[in-house]
C-alpha cells in the first residue's frame, strides 16, 4: 500500500511543489501584510501604541462612533435579513428572482456611488435638502447618514447567509410545528431560530465586521470631519494623510484584530452548523426508518 | 413543487416578511439609485456626454476596468492553485490556510490599502527588494493591481472549492486507466468541468474590483490620467462641488456594475445546468 501512487493522484513531487506554492502565495498575499499591521503598530513600543489610541481625542471619538454606528446598522440589517430569508427561502412568488438579484446589488455597486446618491437625496442641495433643513434634521455629515450608508453596503450579508441555510434545512419541521398549533412568534422562537442560530450568528458577526470596516460610502456621506464624523477606517486615512504612520497603524491594528476574531468565530460557527445539519439529517433518517 | 404550495397555505408571515423586505429594499436601494438617475437626467444629453467622455473620465474607466481584469486574471491563477491544494491534498496547516483565505473579506479595505502601500514603498518590506529592480509597487498602476489581487483573492478560491470537492474522482481514474497522462487528464477531463466555476470566480473578483475605493486610494497616488480610478474621479469631482459631473460618471460606473451583475446571474444559471 505504501509505495505506489494511485493513477488519479498527483506524483509526490508535484504535490509538494503545489503545496509550497500555495503556502508562498498565501504568505505573500495575506500573512505578511497581516504581520506588517502589528509590527507597524508597535514600531515605537507599547507606550506609543497605547498613547496613539487612548490619548488622541479624535481617534477615541472615531472608535466611539464606529461602536455606535455599526450595531445600529447590524440591527436594522438583521430584521431585514430575517424577513427576506423567510420570504425567499420558504415561499415561491412572482419577482422572487428579481428580489434575490437586488439583494446582491450592493456587492457590485461601488460604495462611492452609493454615498454620492445618498448625498443627492439628503445633502443640502439634495432632493430632500430644503425639507430636512426646515425641520432641523441632519443626515449628511452626521451619524444618521453614516448609518444609512453602512446599511446599504452591508444589508445583503445576513440575508445571503440565511437564505441557502434555510433552503437546505427545508420546511418540514416548521410545517409540522404549525400543524401542532405553533403560531407566529412561537414558531420562530421554538423551531426556526434554534435551527438557524449558528448561521445567523455568523451572519451577524460578518455583517458587523463589514459595517465597522466600511470606507467608501461613509467617506462621501460623512464629510470626513476629524473628531465629528470620522469612523475608524476614515481615521486611518486621515492619519495616513498626515504622515502619522504609527498612528494609522495603531488604529489599523484594532481593525485587524476585529478581522481575526471574525475569522476565528467563523470557523467555530461553521463547524457548529455542520454538526447541527448532520444531527438533523440523522434524526430524519431515523424517523424515516421507524 | 407541491410542498411549496403547502408552505403558502400553512406557514405564517408571508405577506409581512415579503412586505417588509420590499419596503426596506425600496427605501435603501431603489430610492438612492432613482435619485442618481434623476440627477443625471437633469443634464442635457450633450452635457452628460461631455461629462462622461472627457479625456480624464475615459482614462479613469480604462484604468478601472483594465486593473480589475488583470487582478481577476491573476487571482484566477493564484486562487485556482490554492483551491486545488486545499481540496486535493492533506497536509499540516491546511485548516489554518483555509480559514486565512477569508481574511481579505474580513479586513477593512482601508487597512489593506495602508499596509500594501507601506509594503511596497522604497524602504518597505517588499519595496526594498523590488524598487532597486525598478518595480514600483506603491503609487503606480501596478500598486492598484496588487491591492485588488488582495481584495478579490477569496472569490476564485471560494467558488472553485465546492466544485472541486464535488468532482467525481472515478472519471479521472478512468481517464488514467485509458492511458491519459496526469496533465492530459487535467486538461481534458478536470479543466472542462471546473471551467464554469473558474469563469464565475473571475467575474465575481472582477465585479468586486470595479467599485473598490478604500484600498486603492491609499496605494495609487490618485494622479489624473495616470493612476486615478473611476470611483476616485467621482470623489474628486464631488470635492469640486461638480455634483452633476460626479453623478454622470457614477451612473456610467453603475451601468458597468449592473452589466457585470447580470453576467454573473447568467453564469450561475449556466453552471447550474452544466452540473445538473
Amino acid at each position: 500500500m505504501a509505495n505506489y501512487v494511485r493513477a488519479h493522484e498527483d506524483p509526490p513531487a508535484v504535490r509538494l511543489a503545489l503545496i509550497l506554492s500555495a503556502v508562498a502565495i498565501m504568505g505573500f498575499v495575506v500573512v505578511v501584510p497581516l504581520v506588517n499591521v502589528f509590527v507597524g503598530a508597535f514600531a515605537e513600543g507599547f507606550g506609543t501604541y497605547w498613547k496613539n489610541l487612548a490619548d488622541d481625542p479624535d481617534t477615541l471619538h472615531s472608535i466611539k462612533l464606529t461602536l455606535m454606528v455599526a450595531p445600529v446598522a447590524v440591527f436594522l440589517n438583521l430584521i431585514f435579513g430575517l424577513a427576506a430569508a423567510w420570504a425567499i427561502a420558504r415561499f415561491r412568488f412572482p419577482g422572487r428572482a428579481l428580489l434575490t438579484a437586488i439583494i446582491d446589488m450592493p456587492f457590485a455597486v461601488s460604495p462611492v456611488v452609493v454615498g454620492l446618491f445618498l448625498l443627492l437625496i439628503f445633502g443640502r442641495q439634495g432632493f430632500l435638502g430644503t425639507w430636512l433643513r426646515e425641520h432641523d434634521i441632519q443626515i449628511v455629515f452626521a451619524w444618521p447618514g453614516l448609518v444609512i450608508a453602512t446599511c446599504f453596503v452591508t444589508f445583503p450579508v445576513i440575508a445571503r447567509e440565511l437564505i441557502p441555510l434555510m433552503e437546505e434545512l427545508g420546511s418540514e419541521e416548521e410545517v409540522a410545528a404549525v400543524s401542532l398549533g405553533a403560531r407566529g412568534w412561537q414558531l420562530f422562537r421554538l423551531v426556526t431560530l434554534p435551527n438557524i442560530k449558528w448561521g445567523l450568528l455568523y451572519g451577524l458577526i460578518l455583517c458587523n465586521a463589514r459595517a465597522m470596516g466600511e470606507f467608501g460610502a461613509v467617506f462621501v456621506i460623512s464629510g470626513h470631519i476629524a473628531g465629528k464624523t470620522d469612523t475608524m477606517p476614515l481615521r486611518v486615512e486621515k492619519l495616513f494623510q498626515e504622515y502619522n504612520m504609527v498612528g494609522a497603524y495603531a488604529v489599523s491594528s484594532v481593525l485587524a484584530m476585529l478581522a481575526l476574531v471574525t475569522l476565528f468565530l467563523k470557523s467555530v460557527l461553521e463547524w457548529k452548523t455542520r454538526q447541527d445539519l448532520a444531527a438533523s439529517e440523522r434524526l430524519r433518517a431515523e424517523g424515516g426508518a421507524t | 413543487m407541491s410542498h411549496v404550495d403547502v408552505n403558502r397555505r400553512v406557514l405564517p408571515g408571508f405577506q409581512l416578511s415579503l412586505g417588509y423586505a420590499l419596503f426596506y429594499v425600496s427605501l435603501l436601494v431603489l430610492l438612492p439609485i432613482g435619485a442618481g438617475v434623476l440627477k443625471a437626467s437633469s443634464l442635457s444629453p450633450a452635457e452628460f456626454w461631455a461629462a462622461v467622455s472627457s479625456e480624464r473620465a475615459l482614462a479613469a474607466y480604462r484604468l478601472t476596468v483594465g486593473a480589475s481584469v488583470v487582478s481577476a486574471a491573476v487571482n484566477l491563477v493564484l486562487g485556482g492553485l490554492v483551491a486545488w491544494v486545499l481540496v486535493r491534498y492533506h497536509f499540516f496547516g491546511r485548516q489554518l490556510l483555509d480559514s486565512l483565505v477569508d481574511f481579505p473579506f474580513a479586513l477593512p479595505t482601508a487597512v489593506a490599502g495602508l499596509v500594501y502601500s507601506n509594503l511596497f514603498v522604497e524602504n518597505g518590506w517588499y519595496g526594498r527588494f523590488l524598487v532597486p529592480l525598478g518595480i514600483e509597487g506603491a503609487y503606480s498602476r501596478l500598486g492598484i493591481v496588487l491591492v485588488l489581487v488582495f481584495i478579490g483573492f477569496p472569490f476564485v478560491v471560494r467558488t472553485l472549492q465546492p466544485v472541486l470537492e464535488g468532482l467525481d474522482r472515478d472519471v479521472e481514474e478512468a481517464s488514467a486507466c485509458l492511458g491519459a497522462g496526469r496533465l492530459a487528464t487535467f486538461r481534458r477531463v478536470t479543466l472542462p468541468s471546473i471551467t464554469p466555476a473558474l469563469i464565475t470566480g473571475f467575474t465575481l473578483a472582477f465585479a468586486r474590483s470595479l467599485g473598490e475605493y478604500g484600498s486603492v486610494v491609499f496605494i495609487s497616488g490618485n494622479m489624473p490620467y495616470r493612476t486615478e480610478i473611476a470611483p476616485v474621479l467621482v470623489v474628486n469631482r464631488l470635492e469640486e462641488f461638480a455634483y452633476a459631473e460626479a453623478t454622470a460618471v457614477a451612473v456610467v460606473l453603475l451601468m458597468i456594475s449592473f452589466t457585470t451583475l447580470f453576467a454573473i446571474n447568467l453564469l450561475e444559471r449556466w453552471s447550474k445546468r452544466y452540473h445538473g
